[in-house]
């Protein structure tokens, strides 16, 4: 199995977002980067591939040089290979998923993992883009994956109120929810070994955004609210101030 | 501007934040053509026109009752074309979020999804949407002439409903086969309580709450405001409540009138899942607990003492 895991460089979930300069995008100074969460399950799903049906793993991700560092968190935890698309980090989506698109079309790829959504800009298009842009099927954010030995997919994602059972064949685009795995930590091993995993690196095509950014503000400060009391006491006066001022009850 | 909108249907029921779009359409645009793929639904169709929408397009045939991400995709983008449509808008659920991507790239569109305002400035059409699990916005221009935006849902109302009628008409795509390549086989839905994305009021607990058998006093107060129960990661992690309840930056975003936080520290990856609701509660025995500086009111006390009390309380007001 060809098996090619895509992964986003992102900043910390505890990261205390200033706009940069620009007044566009943030500013990254001081700023601690991070393997995408969402992207860990899919690290771990094409792990568990290639364990079961053998193969190998590449980590795909499109940026420049820094992203590296985020593309041997993905070798330490066992991917085999990485590969950097070298473009500017201001991609939107679209610019993402063709970069990846154009990359891999001839690298016949069984399966190409993502996660649901890349926690800086929260987009949820990059795996639904690839696989139009390869003639793949795709399913996003699942929870649940079971391969048979033809290639066959069963898969399993939440709606609203309940889940979708849904099946597909390889190759396709899946990607991948919190709940589908538990991702494994990287042990000193891997980490050790992750230094030594080539990283293979390409050029992108000139791309010019099509989402572009007029401007990043940060939301209005909420006032702190009121602390109706302590105890059962206070109980009375918060289902008034809920009936009455808020009007939510 | 012509503005189509894609509505979504699940065995027949039309989603609410799908009417919540074609009034966002309809407002902003002067009007717009749903669009609804599915079983013939006849007179709910018609309906539409309550929210805005002047004509409905019901997309029928074989295989097109169940989800299939690429049918849904070539069949929508068709109608799209057909009607030569510069605004295209979805609710951001979880259809939308699977498949608005392919239809972007089907009609050579730009995307911007989950949106929290939408406006119109002579022609251009300027979306604000969160970042950083709404620790930021950014206000976006699409730069392509199809732009499609997806709307986060319960933050665009409906508006005033009239009893006006949708002109219905039909259309039976081209499909074979191969377009059915991923196709839904089976949906189950959980009985009972709604979904915390889709409710007006969520009560959630988290760690606080000391164990899993404490969700009953949640669930009592729940059923008084018929609210939805949510999680914070902590007790989904440890296995006392589903993945499908948490609440936060790897959980769900919710935006509900009324959420009720008991026994939730209020973590940064929390917030960013429900800071945007409308009225926060909190019920803390931690003064300096974290959630009080987003909360619009708060206890400081034990949950299980203030929990049973306040659903007392609420039942007499609202008389259940
Ligand atoms: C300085 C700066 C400027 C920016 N300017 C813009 C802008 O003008 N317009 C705009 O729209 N966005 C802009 N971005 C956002 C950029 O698109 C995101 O940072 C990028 O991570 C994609 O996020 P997403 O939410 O679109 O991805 P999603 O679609 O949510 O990502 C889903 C999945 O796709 C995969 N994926 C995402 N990104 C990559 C990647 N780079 N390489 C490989 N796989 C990936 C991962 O598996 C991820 O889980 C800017 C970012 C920065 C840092
Ligand atoms: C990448 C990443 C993503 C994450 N995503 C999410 C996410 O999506 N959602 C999420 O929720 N978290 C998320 N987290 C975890 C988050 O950092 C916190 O660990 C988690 O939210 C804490 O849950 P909690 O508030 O239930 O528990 P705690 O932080 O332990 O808080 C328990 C609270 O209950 C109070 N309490 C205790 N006993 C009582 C009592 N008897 N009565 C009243 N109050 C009481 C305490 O004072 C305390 O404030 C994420 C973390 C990371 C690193």
């Amino acid at each position: 199995m060809n098996i090619f895991v895509c992964i986003s460089h992102v900043p910390d979930s505890t990261t205390k977002v200033r706009v940069g300069p620009s007044g566009k995008e943030i500013d990254e100074e001081g700023v601690t980067f991070i393997l995408n969460p969402y992207d860990e399950y899919a690290v771990e799903a094409a792990l568990q591939m290639k364990e079961k049906q053998g193969g190998e793993v590449t980590a795909v991700c499109v940026g420049n040089d820094a992203v590296k560092e985020t593309i041997r968190k993905a070798l330490a935890m066992g991917v085999d290979k990485g590969l950097l698309i070298k473009a500017e980090r201001s991609r939107d989506s679209f610019g993402i998923a063709h970069a990846i698109a154009d990359t891999l079309r001839d690298r016949s790829p069984d399966v190409i993992f993502c996660g649901k959504q890349s926690i800086d800009y929260d987009s949820s298009q990059v795996a639904g883009m690839l696989g139009e842009l390869l003639g793949f099927p795709s399913v996003s954010a699942i929870v649940g994956l079971e391969v048979d030995g033809d290639g066959n997919i069963t898969l399993e994602r939440d709606i609203e109120g309940g889940q979708e059972i849904s099946k597909t064949k390889l190759p396709a685009v899946l990607s991948t929810d919190k709940g589908l795995n538990e991702p494994r930590y990287p042990k000193l091993q891997g980490i050790m070994a992750a230094k030594r995993k080539p990283i293979e690196e390409t050029e992108a095509a000139p791309y010019e955004n099509r989402v572009q950014v007029m401007e990043m503000r940060l939301p209005p400060a909420k006032d702190a609210g009121k602390i109706v009391g302590e105890g059962v006491d206070a109980v009375p006066e918060l289902v008034k101030l809920l009936h009455e001022e808020a009007k939510v009850i | 501007m012509k503005a189509i909108v894609f509505v979504e249907q699940r065995d027949g029921n039309i989603k609410k934040s799908s009417c919540e779009a074609i009034h966002a359409a309809a407002s902003r645009f002067g009007s717009c053509t749903a669009v609804v793929i599915g079983p013939d639904l006849g007179d709910a169709y018609a309906g539409l026109g309550a929210y805005g929408a002047s004509k409905v397009i019901a997309v029928t045939g074989d295989g097109l009752e169940n989800y299939s991400v690429t049918a849904y995709a070539k069949a929508f983008s068709g109608v799209v074309q057909e009607l030569g449509a510069d605004v295209v808008l979805f609710s951001a659920t979880a259809m939308a979020k699977d498949l608005a991507p392919r239809v972007a790239i089907r009609l050579d569109a730009a995307l911007a999804s989950d949106c929290t305002e939408l406006t119109v400035q002579g022609d251009e059409v300027i979306a604000t949407r969160p970042v950083y699990a709404g620790k930021a916005f950014i206000t976006v221009t699409l730069a392509t002439p199809v732009k499609i935006f997806s709307l986060r849902p319960n933050v665009f109302t409906i508006g005033e409903t009239s009893d006006a009628q949708a002109e219905v008409e039909k259309r039976a795509p081209d499909l074979s086969d191969d377009d059915f390549v991923v196709r839904v086989v089976e949906t189950k839905m959980a009985s009972g309580r709604k979904d915390v994305v889709e409710a007006d009021v969520i009560v959630s607990g988290g760690r606080g709450m000391g164990a899993p058998e404490n969700w009953r006093l949640i669930e009592e107060l729940a059923d008084v405001l018929d609210a939805a129960t949510g999680a914070s990661r902590a007790v989904v992690d440890a296995g006392w409540r589903p993945h499908a309840e948490q609440v936060g930056q790897t959980g769900k975003t919710v935006a509900p009138s009324l959420y009720i936080a008991c026994g939730i520290s209020g973590a940064i990856q929390h917030l960013a899942g429900m800071s945007s609701s409308k009225c926060i509660v909190a019920i803390n025995k931690d003064p300096e607990a974290p959630i009080f500086k987003v909360a619009d009111y708060g206890i400081i006390g034990d949950v299980m003492e203030v929990l049973p009390a306040l659903t007392n309380e609420i039942k007499s007001v609202v008389g259940k």
